[in-house]
């Protein structure tokens, strides 16, 4: 094998390590942290703290009985669950963890793809993490499922306009679809002398924008209208038990943590932190050390995420289409004129 | 390794673009076109060109057949499925003859390519990001602004013609 290859493989081998633990540690976390919110205990038996939940969890997933409706579309049924791990599994390719690091003479990105059109790979490959909803709820042959799959396709395709409107002015400082040199760029840069150039201190008006239309995209509430458990029973998914109902649980709470590496890399300088130099540490060291900072910057994410659900009420759907045409994609609009204008006028 | 890829996806959009013309049911034929699109961005890929690649997925795939589905799926599907809606002879000719073009104009383009004159081959500059970006935006600006605004005015049109048609039932709606 050639060394690209295994540098590849080593590095989506950190991704995956990172990516398939995120959904029994959120599983713990959504119930204590709620728990505590609510002045009760949560799940505390299974493991120090009830760290374990998770294990549990997945152990009674995958030996339930897996039902399967009669009149289903057979085919399709059992391929959405899979569809629904695409997008997270392949979208964090293009995602920098960490300065170009040497390694046996040879100079390597931090970062599975290095290509120019980073971003676009990103938002090409995210925009097909609607297919599953919508054939998990046609294929369900379920009235709950189909509203719910109609629900999720014109959420998705509204909330994603707003969404890469965002992170075309999010690019916009930088000069590049490269979210390497985006983050390059929000390390050299400064604001009036001494804060780093952060984009959220760029442009905090396109940061809120993405920050609403992530949760859109990743269908948590308040927009969880797909799912809507008190009108749709459990929405696009309510025919699925057993492990495929685990893949969708996955696959939701895995795409929050690839939003959420994105939304730090655009926003919150990426693997970077302010005042610490990561080139001074020797060998992979860099690389590592990034992916742990980028690590804890999507934590606070996933947290605010857990946050935002225990503390706010669902959208009505009207509510929800009203939003997301009449006030972010005008907002995402003007934050592009803004940003647009700014590096027009050399001021970036 | 290259070759088997591009044997791989081609079959896979040539027999995906059949199951769409010649599917019964609406959702699998849309479902068989995103798989042909999908084999078509990977050849793109291939090209040397991941910017049109995951242009075509974002746009096609991510967008346009997402919308079909959300139509076929409010529609009642039932009808189609059995077959009942019969094509007319007018449509059945005009397909034939437009396929007929399209194949001549292929052949053409094969005949040139491999007989005198020679067509341009793609390079690695001339897929570059900036370069397809200077391209657009300098050397076909006109153009590239009047599809935009053509694209408009046809949205514009498209909604006026359905608030026209469906002006009774919004008024119940309100």
């Amino acid at each position: 094998m050639s060394p690209e290859t295994l540098a590849a493989l080593a590095k989506m081998g950190l991704w995956l390590a990172f990516l398939i633990n995120v959904a029994p540690i959120m599983l713990w976390v959504e119930r204590r942290a709620p728990a505590f919110m609510q002045d009760r205990l949560g799940p505390n038996r299974v493991g120090p703290l009830g760290f374990f939940q998770g294990i549990a969890d997945a152990a009674k997933f995958i030996f339930k009985e897996d039902i399967e409706p009669a009149t289903a579309d057979r085919g399709l049924y059992l391929l959405a669950p899979v569809l629904a791990l695409v997008p997270c599994l392949t979208t964090y390719l293009v995602i920098p963890f960490g300065p170009d690091i040497e390694v046996a003479g040879r100079t390597m990105a931090s970062v599975v793809i290095d290509s120019d059109s980073g971003i676009f790979v990103f938002l090409a490959l995210a925009s097909l993490g609607v297919y599953s909803l919508v054939l998990a709820g046609w294929a369900s042959n379920n009235k709950w499922s189909l509203i719910g799959a109609i629900r999720a396709s014109a959420q998705m395709i509204s909330y994603e306009l707003a969404l890469t409107l965002a992170v075309v002015a999010a690019l916009v400082p930088a000069g590049s679809l490269h979210l390497g040199r985006v983050v390059d760029y929000q390390i050299g840069e400064r604001l009036f002398g001494f804060l780093p150039a952060w984009g959220v201190l760029v442009q905090p008006i396109g940061f809120l924008v993405f920050l609403v239309a992530m949760f859109a995209e990743t269908n948590r509430l308040p927009f969880d209208l797909p799912e809507a458990e008190s009108e749709l029973v459990a929405g696009y998914h309510t025919e699925y038990g057993s492990i495929r109902f685990a893949l969708f649980f996955m696959g939701e709470y895995m795409a929050m943590a690839v939003l959420s590496a994105l939304a730090a890399t655009l926003y919150f300088g990426g693997w970077s932190l302010p005042g610490v130099d990561l080139m001074q540490l020797p060998g992979v060291l860099p690389a590592l050390v990034g992916f742990v900072i980028l690590t804890v910057k999507v934590a606070i994410f996933m947290f605010l995420f857990v946050w935002v659900r225990w503390t706010f009420p669902r959208f009505r759907y009207d509510q929800l289409m009203r939003l997301g045409w009449k006030v972010l994609l005008p907002l995402a609009l003007a934050n592009l004129v803004y940003v647009a204008a700014l590096a027009v006028g050399g001021k970036l | 390794m290259e070759l088997l890829a591009f044997v791989v996806f081609g079959l896979a959009a040539l027999v995906s673009a059949i199951v769409v013309v010649a599917h019964r049911s609406p959702i699998h034929s849309t479902l068989s076109l995103v798989v042909t699109l999908v084999s078509t961005a990977a050849l793109f890929l291939m090209l040397g060109s991941p910017f049109l690649a995951a242009l075509q997925v974002l746009l096609y795939t991510g967008a346009i057949l997402v919308l079909f589905l959300f139509v076929i799926m409010l529609l009642n599907v039932q009808r189609e499925r059995t077959g009942a809606a019969a094509r007319s002879p007018f449509q059945t000719w005009s397909a034939l003859i437009a396929a007929f073009v399209l194949a001549g104009a292929v052949c053409r383009l094969l005949w040139d390519a491999h007989g005198e004159a020679v067509l341009a081959p793609l390079t690695e500059d001339f897929v570059a990001l900036r370069n397809t970006a200077s391209l657009l935006f300098r050397d076909y600006l006109l153009p590239f602004e009047m599809v935009g605004l053509l694209l408009l005015v046809a949205v514009v049109v498209a909604s006026w013609v359905a608030r026209r048609g469906g002006a009774d039932s919004e008024e119940e709606s309100r």
